[in-house]
C-alpha cells in the first residue's frame, strides 16, 4: 500500500508515493534524492541525519515521512545561498576544518545551526553537551566545538539567532 | 573572523579544498550510489558463535517472493572461488611458520563467530531480499565458545581450527629469555607489571556498504565499497573470482566515510556480493546497517601483556621482558597476527634505550570477530605497556617520572632497537620539556588543591610515545598537466578525511611555482589509479604520495625544459627552471606556455611525445625498516569525583614531532581525533562478547560507548619538528600519533589522582564503575590489613 505525502522541502513543495511505514530520511534520501542527510546507525545515536522540521532540529531516522504531511523542512542541501555562498555556520566549519571524512558533517552543521538559534550565547561548555547526539569519529571534536562558537557570532552578526523560524536559519 | 592566508605553500593552515561539497550535501558516499535495476543482498549471519554446520536449506527462502537467488559456501566451492589467505610469513623460534587460515567468503564446515556471514539472498527488494533470509534453515550442532585470548591459551578449551589444537596461530618469539635472564639476575630492581589491552570497534562513521555492478556484456565487474585504496580490491577479487585478471575488475569510490585501518580489508561480505553479481550478471547493493557493522568489521586491540624492566641503582634499562596474549580471533587475517610483532614490534620499546630485549608472542584464536589494523596498529598497545611501566617504575624506584624518562631516552641516533628498526631522529626530551611547560605541570599542587577543597580528587598524567609510520615501501603518483595550465594529480592512494588534495597541492604548488588553484587531485577510481598505486594506511600518503609528486614533478621539468629550450631557440642544458617559469638565452616561458606547446605536436621538437605527463613510482630507500619515527609526548589533567567514579577530562597537551609540518591545521585534526581515539579506549569504549555464549553484547551505540564531544576537553597541539631523513619532505606521519599518547597519559592521570585512596592499577576502560570499583576494593584491603 503505498500513500502520497506532501511537504515542503528546502522552500520547494514536494510529494512522493510511499509505503506508510517510510522513515522521513528514507523519504528524503530515496524518493527525493536528497542523499546530503546521511544514516550512520540504527539505534537515534548518531546524529549524522539531522534536520529541521518546522525550524526544530531533529533526527529524521525518529519520524515517519506521513507525520511531516504539508510541514517545513531544511535539510542540508537547502542551506547555503542559491548562487553557492556558504552558509556562516557551513563557512565557520571549513574556516575551522570542522570536518575530516564529512559523514557526520551535515547533521554537525544542522545541529550546529540549532544551538545558535537557541543558545545564541553558548559557551565551549555547552556546545559540547548540546552535541550529545551526534557522534563524529575522525575530529576528536574539537575543531567542530570551534567552529560552532564562531559560527555562532557570524550567525549572530547576522540577526540569524535566538528565532524559531526555518527561513531565519 | 580570522584573516586568511594569501598563501598556499607546505606549512601553510590552507583550508581545504574538498570541503564545499561535503558542507553542502554533495558527497557522494556508497550508499549514495544506485544503479539501475540494481537487486538487494540481504546475510544471513551465524546466530551462534561456534557451532558446526550440519545443513543449510534454503528452498523456502528461494521461494520467498521477489527472490532472485540464494548462495552459500557450498555455492561459491562449486564454482571454484577462491579462499583468502594471509602474506603473513612469520615464523616460530625453532622454524614453525604461522598457522594460516583459508577463509572461503562463506564457511561449510563450521561457523567461528557470532554474526559470520553464512549464505546471502538476493532480492527484487531490500525488504524482501530480509525477508527471506529469515525462511533460511540453519541446521548446526553447538560448540562450546572461546572468547578471551587468556581462555583459548587454557587447557581443555575450545578449538577453533582441527588442524591447531592449541589455538595458537604464532608463537613468535624475538630470541630465548637467556640474555634477559642474566641481566634481570644482575638487575637493583625488577619492576612488573600485567596489563589488559581492551578490545575496540574502529566505528567509521559509514557504516559498511558495498555495491557490484557486473557488465555481462563486457564482462567487466565495478565494486562501489568505502576503502582506503582501490587497487588493492581490485586486485583481490581478482584473483579469487576473475582468475587474476585485474582488468576485469574496477573500484570505485567517490567519498568514504573514515577508515582507520578497518576499510583497507577485503571483508567476505565483499566478495560474497561481487561472486553474487558475476552469477547474477546484474548490479547487486547491500547496506551494512550499524548493527550488522559491529559485528563484522575487523576489531582493534585486544591484547594482555606480562610485562617487566630491569633496572640499575641509577635507573637505567638494563632488559625489557614483554609476554603477550594478543586475540586474533576466528581467521588469520591479513594484518591481525603481525600487529604486535612488526606493527607495535617497530617501537617497542617506546622512546627508550632498551639494551637487551624477551619479546614472546602468542597469537590466540577465539570465537570473535578476528582484530585487525586500527589506527595505530600495534603501536598504541606497546607505547601503552612501557609507558604504564615507566610510571610504576618511577614510583618503585623512587625517582621522579620525568627523570626517569630523560635517563632512558634514547639520544643517539641512528638509532637501532632490538626489533632491528633504525629510529633515524628525534628529541624526545624536548617534546617532553614542551609539553611540560604548556601543561603548567610547575603549577599543578596548587590546582589538585583547589579540587580538594571542593571534594574532587585531580590527576596528572604524562606519556612519551614513539610511532613508526609508512607501510609499504613504495607509492606510484602520476601528475599531468593540460593544455590550459590545470594539473592533475592521479593516484591510487585514497584520501576519506584527512585532505589530500589539499596537501598535495601545496607540495606540488611549493615544486613548480604553480597556483594551488589550478591543481586538482583524480583518486578513488581505478581505471585513473597507476599501476602499483597501495593506498591509504600507515600513516603514508604524505610521506610516500608526496615524494612521488616531487619525483614526478622533477620528470616534468626535465621535459619541460626540452620543450621550452625548443621554444626559445637554446640548448637543453641551457634551460633554468624556477617558480613556474623556463628561462634561457635571456628569453623565457611560463609553465603554463611550455604547458600549451606540449599539447601542439608542431611545436615540439621532433621526436618528443606530445603532452607532459609523468607518472614515477617511488621507493624508499630502506625499504620496511626505513620508517618515519614520529613521537612526542602528551600530557592529560583530569578531576575524578571519588563518590561516583566518575572522571572529568579537564586539558591535554600534546607537543608532537610529526616531522615537516605540510599543513597544521589538517595535522591538528589528525591529532585531535587520534587522542579521541585514545581517550575513547582509556574511558568508555569496551568489546565485550559473553564469555559463556559467544555473542557480542556491545553491538550498539546503545551499548559500545563511543567518545562524545563532553567527554573530552580541548586539546592544545603544538609541534617539535624534526624533519625525518628518510624522505626529502621530511615528514614523519602524523595519523596514528594520537592514539599512542593519550592512553597511557589518561590512564596515569586517573591513577595520579586516586594515589591518596591507595589504588594504584587499573585496566581500561576508566568507566565509573570500574573506577568506583577500584576505590572499594582498596578501602576494602585497607580494613582487613
Amino acid at each position: 500500500m503505498s500513500i502520497e505525502v506532501s511537504m515542503n522541502v528546502n522552500g520547494k513543495p514536494v510529494s512522493a508515493e510511499v509505503e506508510p511505514r517510510t522513515l522521513l530520511v528514507q523519504y528524503l534520501r530515496e524518493h527525493l534524492g536528497l542523499t546530503g542527510t546521511h544514516v550512520g546507525c540504527d539505534t537515534s545515536q548518531c546524529g549524522c541525519c539531522n534536520i529541521h522540521l518546522n525550524g526544530e532540529s531533529i533526527k529524521s531516522c525518529t519520524i515517519f515521512a506521513i507525520q511531516c504531511e504539508g510541514q517545513d523542512v531544511l535539510t542540508i542541501e537547502g542551506l547555503a545561498d542559491e548562487d553557492g555562498t556558504l552558509h556562516p555556520m557551513q563557512q565557520a566549519f571549513w574556516e575551522h576544518h570542522g570536518l575530516q571524512c564529512g559523514f557526520c558533517t551535515p547533521g554537525m552543521v544542522m545541529v550546529a545551526c540549532d544551538i545558535a538559534r537557541r543558545l545564541p550565547d553558548a559557551d565551549e561548555k555547552t556546545i559540547r553537551q548540546e552535541l550529545e547526539g551526534n557522534i563524529c569519529r575522525c575530529t576528536g571534536y574539537q575543531h567542530i566545538v570551534e567552529a560552532i562558537e564562531s559560527g555562532i557570532k557570524a550567525m549572530n552578526a547576522k540577526g540569524q539567532v535566538g528565532q524559531g523560524r526555518a527561513e531565519n536559519v | 573572523m580570522e584573516a586568511f592566508t594569501e598563501k598556499f605553500g607546505i606549512g601553510q593552515p590552507v583550508r581545504r579544498k574538498e570541503d564545499q561539497r561535503l558542507l553542502t550535501g554533495g558527497g557522494v558516499y556508497t550508499d549514495d550510489i544506485n544503479i539501475e535495476g540494481q537487486a538487494y543482498l540481504a546475510f544471513l549471519r551465524a546466530p551462534y558463535a561456534h557451532a558446526r554446520i550440519n545443513h543449510i536449506d534454503t528452498t523456502a527462502a528461494a521461494a520467498a517472493p521477489g527472490v532472485l537467488a540464494v548462495f552459500t559456501g557450498r555455492d561459491l566451492e562449486a564454482d571454484g572461488v577462491g579462499r583468502v589467505e594471509t602474506d603473513i610469513n612469520l615464523k616460530e623460534l625453532d622454524g614453525t611458520p604461522i598457522f594460516k587460515t583459508q577463509r572461503l567468503a562463506l564457511p561449510t564446515d563450521k561457523v567461528r563467530f557470532a554474526g559470520e556471514p553464512v549464505a546471502v539472498v538476493v532480492a527484487v527488494t531490500a525488504f524482501q531480499a530480509a525477508d527471506a533470509v529469515e525462511r533460511i534453515v540453519f541446521d548446526v550442532e553447538q560448540l562450546p565458545a572461546v572468547v578471551t585470548a587468556r581462555a583459548a591459551a587454557a587447557q581443555g578449551a575450545a578449538i577453533l581450527h582441527d588442524e591447531l589444537p592449541d589455538n595458537c596461530a604464532l608463537h613468535w618469539q624475538n630470541d630465548t629469555p637467556d640474555a634477559y635472564d642474566s641481566v634481570a639476575a644482575k638487575a637493583h630492581k625488577i619492576v612488573s607489571i600485567a596489563l589488559t589491552n581492551n578490545r575496540v570497534v574502529p566505528v567509521p562513521m559509514e557504516p559498511k556498504c558495498c555495491i557490484a555492478d557486473m557488465n555481462p556484456g563486457t564482462g567487466r565487474l565495478t565494486i562501489y565499497a568505502p576503502f582506503q585504496g582501490g587497487r588493492r580490491i581490485q586486485g583481490a577479487i581478482a584473483d579469487l573470482l576473475f582468475d587474476g585478471d585485474g582488468e576485469k575488475v574496477r573500484h570505485v569510490s567517490d567519498n568514504t566515510g573514515g577508515g582507520f585501518g578497518t576499510r583497507s580489508k577485503i571483508y567476505p561480505e565483499i566478495i560474497a556480493i561481487c561472486y553474487a553479481a558475476k552469477k547474477l550478471g546484474r548490479a547487486v547493493k547491500w547496506l551494512g546497517d550499524r548493527s550488522e557493522t559491529f559485528v563484522s568489521d575487523l576489531h582493534g586491540r585486544d591484547q594482555v601483556n606480562d610485562a617487566q624492566l630491569a633496572f640499575d641503582a641509577d635507573g637505567k634499562i638494563l632488559g625489557y621482558r614483554l609476554e603477550t596474549l594478543v586475540n586474533i580471533g576466528a581467521w588469520v587475517t591479513e594484518n591481525g597476527a603481525r600487529l604486535a610483532i612488526d606493527g607495535g614490534g617497530r617501537i617497542l620499546g617506546g622512546c627508550y634505550d632498551i639494551p637487551v630485549l624477551y619479546y614472546s608472542c602468542r597469537n590466540m584464536m577465539t570465537n570473535t570477530v578476528s582484530t585487525d589494523t586500527y589506527r595505530g596498529a600495534g603501536r598504541p598497545e606497546a607505547n601503552y605497556i612501557v609507558e604504564r611501566l615507566m610510571e610504576k617504575a618511577a614510583h618503585e624506584l623512587g625517582i621522579d617520572p620525568h627523570e626517569l624518562r630523560r635517563r632512558n631516552f634514547i639520544k643517539t641516533f641512528p638509532y637501532t632497537t632490538q626489533m632491528g628498526m633504525n629510529v633515524d631522529c628525534g628529541d624526545f626530551a624536548a617534546c617532553m620539556d614542551m609539553a611540560l611547560s604548556t601543561s603548567d605541570w610547575a603549577g599543578f599542587g596548587a590546582r589538585a588543591s583547589r579540587s580538594q577543597a571542593r571534594g574532587k580528587l585531580r590527576g596528572i598524567g604524562l606519556a612519551s610515545f614513539l610511532e613508526g609510520a609508512g607501510g609499504r615501501p613504495e607509492e606510484v603518483m602520476r601528475v599531468r598537466f593540460e593544455k590550459d595550465g590545470a594539473v592533475n594529480i592521479i593516484c591510487g592512494t585514497f584520501s576519506h578525511g584527512q585532505g589530500h588534495a589539499t596537501v598535495y597541492s601545496q607540495i606540488l604548488s611549493e615544486k613548480m611555482g604553480v597556483p594551488y588553484h589550478s591543481i586538482n587531485l583524480i583518486q578513488g577510481d581505478t581505471d585513473t589509479a597507476p599501476a602499483g598505486a597501495s593506498g591509504t594506511y600507515g600513516s603514508r600518503s604524505s610521506q610516500m604520495g608526496g615524494m612521488a609528486i616531487l619525483r614526478a614533478c622533477d620528470m616534468i621539468i626535465e621535459k619541460g625544459k626540452i620543450i621550452a629550450g625548443h621554444l626559445l631557440q637554446a640548448e637543453t642544458a641551457e634551460v633554468a627552471f624556477e617558480a613556474a617559469t623556463f628561462s634561457a638565452r635571456g628569453g623565457s616561458v611560463t609553465m603554463v606556455d611550455v604547458a600549451k606547446a606540449a599539447h601542439d605536436p608542431r611545436r615540439l621538437p621532433d621526436g618528443l611525445e606530445p603532452g607532459l605527463d609523468e607518472t614515477y613510482l617511488y621507493k624508499r630507500d630502506g625499504g620496511r625498516d626505513d620508517q618515519s619515527f614520529p613521537n612526542g609526548c602528551h600530557i592529560c589533567e583530569i578531576e575524578l569525583d571519588p563518590e561516583t567514579g566518575a572522571v572529568e577530562m579537564l586539558a591535554y597537551s600534546a607537543a608532537d614531532d610529526c616531522g615537516t609540518v605540510l599543513n597544521p591545521l589538517i595535522v591538528h585534526g589528525q591529532v585531535h581525533g587520534g587522542v579521541a581515539q585514545g581517550i575513547g579506549q582509556a574511558l568508555c569504549e569496551h568489546t565485550v562478547y559473553d564469555e559463556e555464549t559467544g555473542q557480542l553484547l556491545t553491538g550498539s551505540f546503545m551499548d559500545y560507548g563511543m567518545p562524545r564531544a563532553q567527554h573530552l576537553s580541548h586539546m592544545t597541539a603544538e609541534f617539535n619538528p624534526i624533519p625525518s631523513t628518510n624522505n626529502e619532505l621530511g615528514v614523519k606521519g602524523a595519523g596514528e600519533a594520537g592514539c599512542c599518547g593519550a592512553p597511557a597519559a589518561f590512564v596515569n592521570a586517573v591513577l595520579d589522582a586516586l594515589k591518596p585512596l591507595g589504588v594504584s592499577h587499573l585496566d581500561m576502560p576508566l568507566t565509573p564503575n570500574n573506577i568506583w570499583r577500584a576505590i572499594h576494593g582498596a578501602k576494602a584491603e585497607g580494613e582487613n590489613s
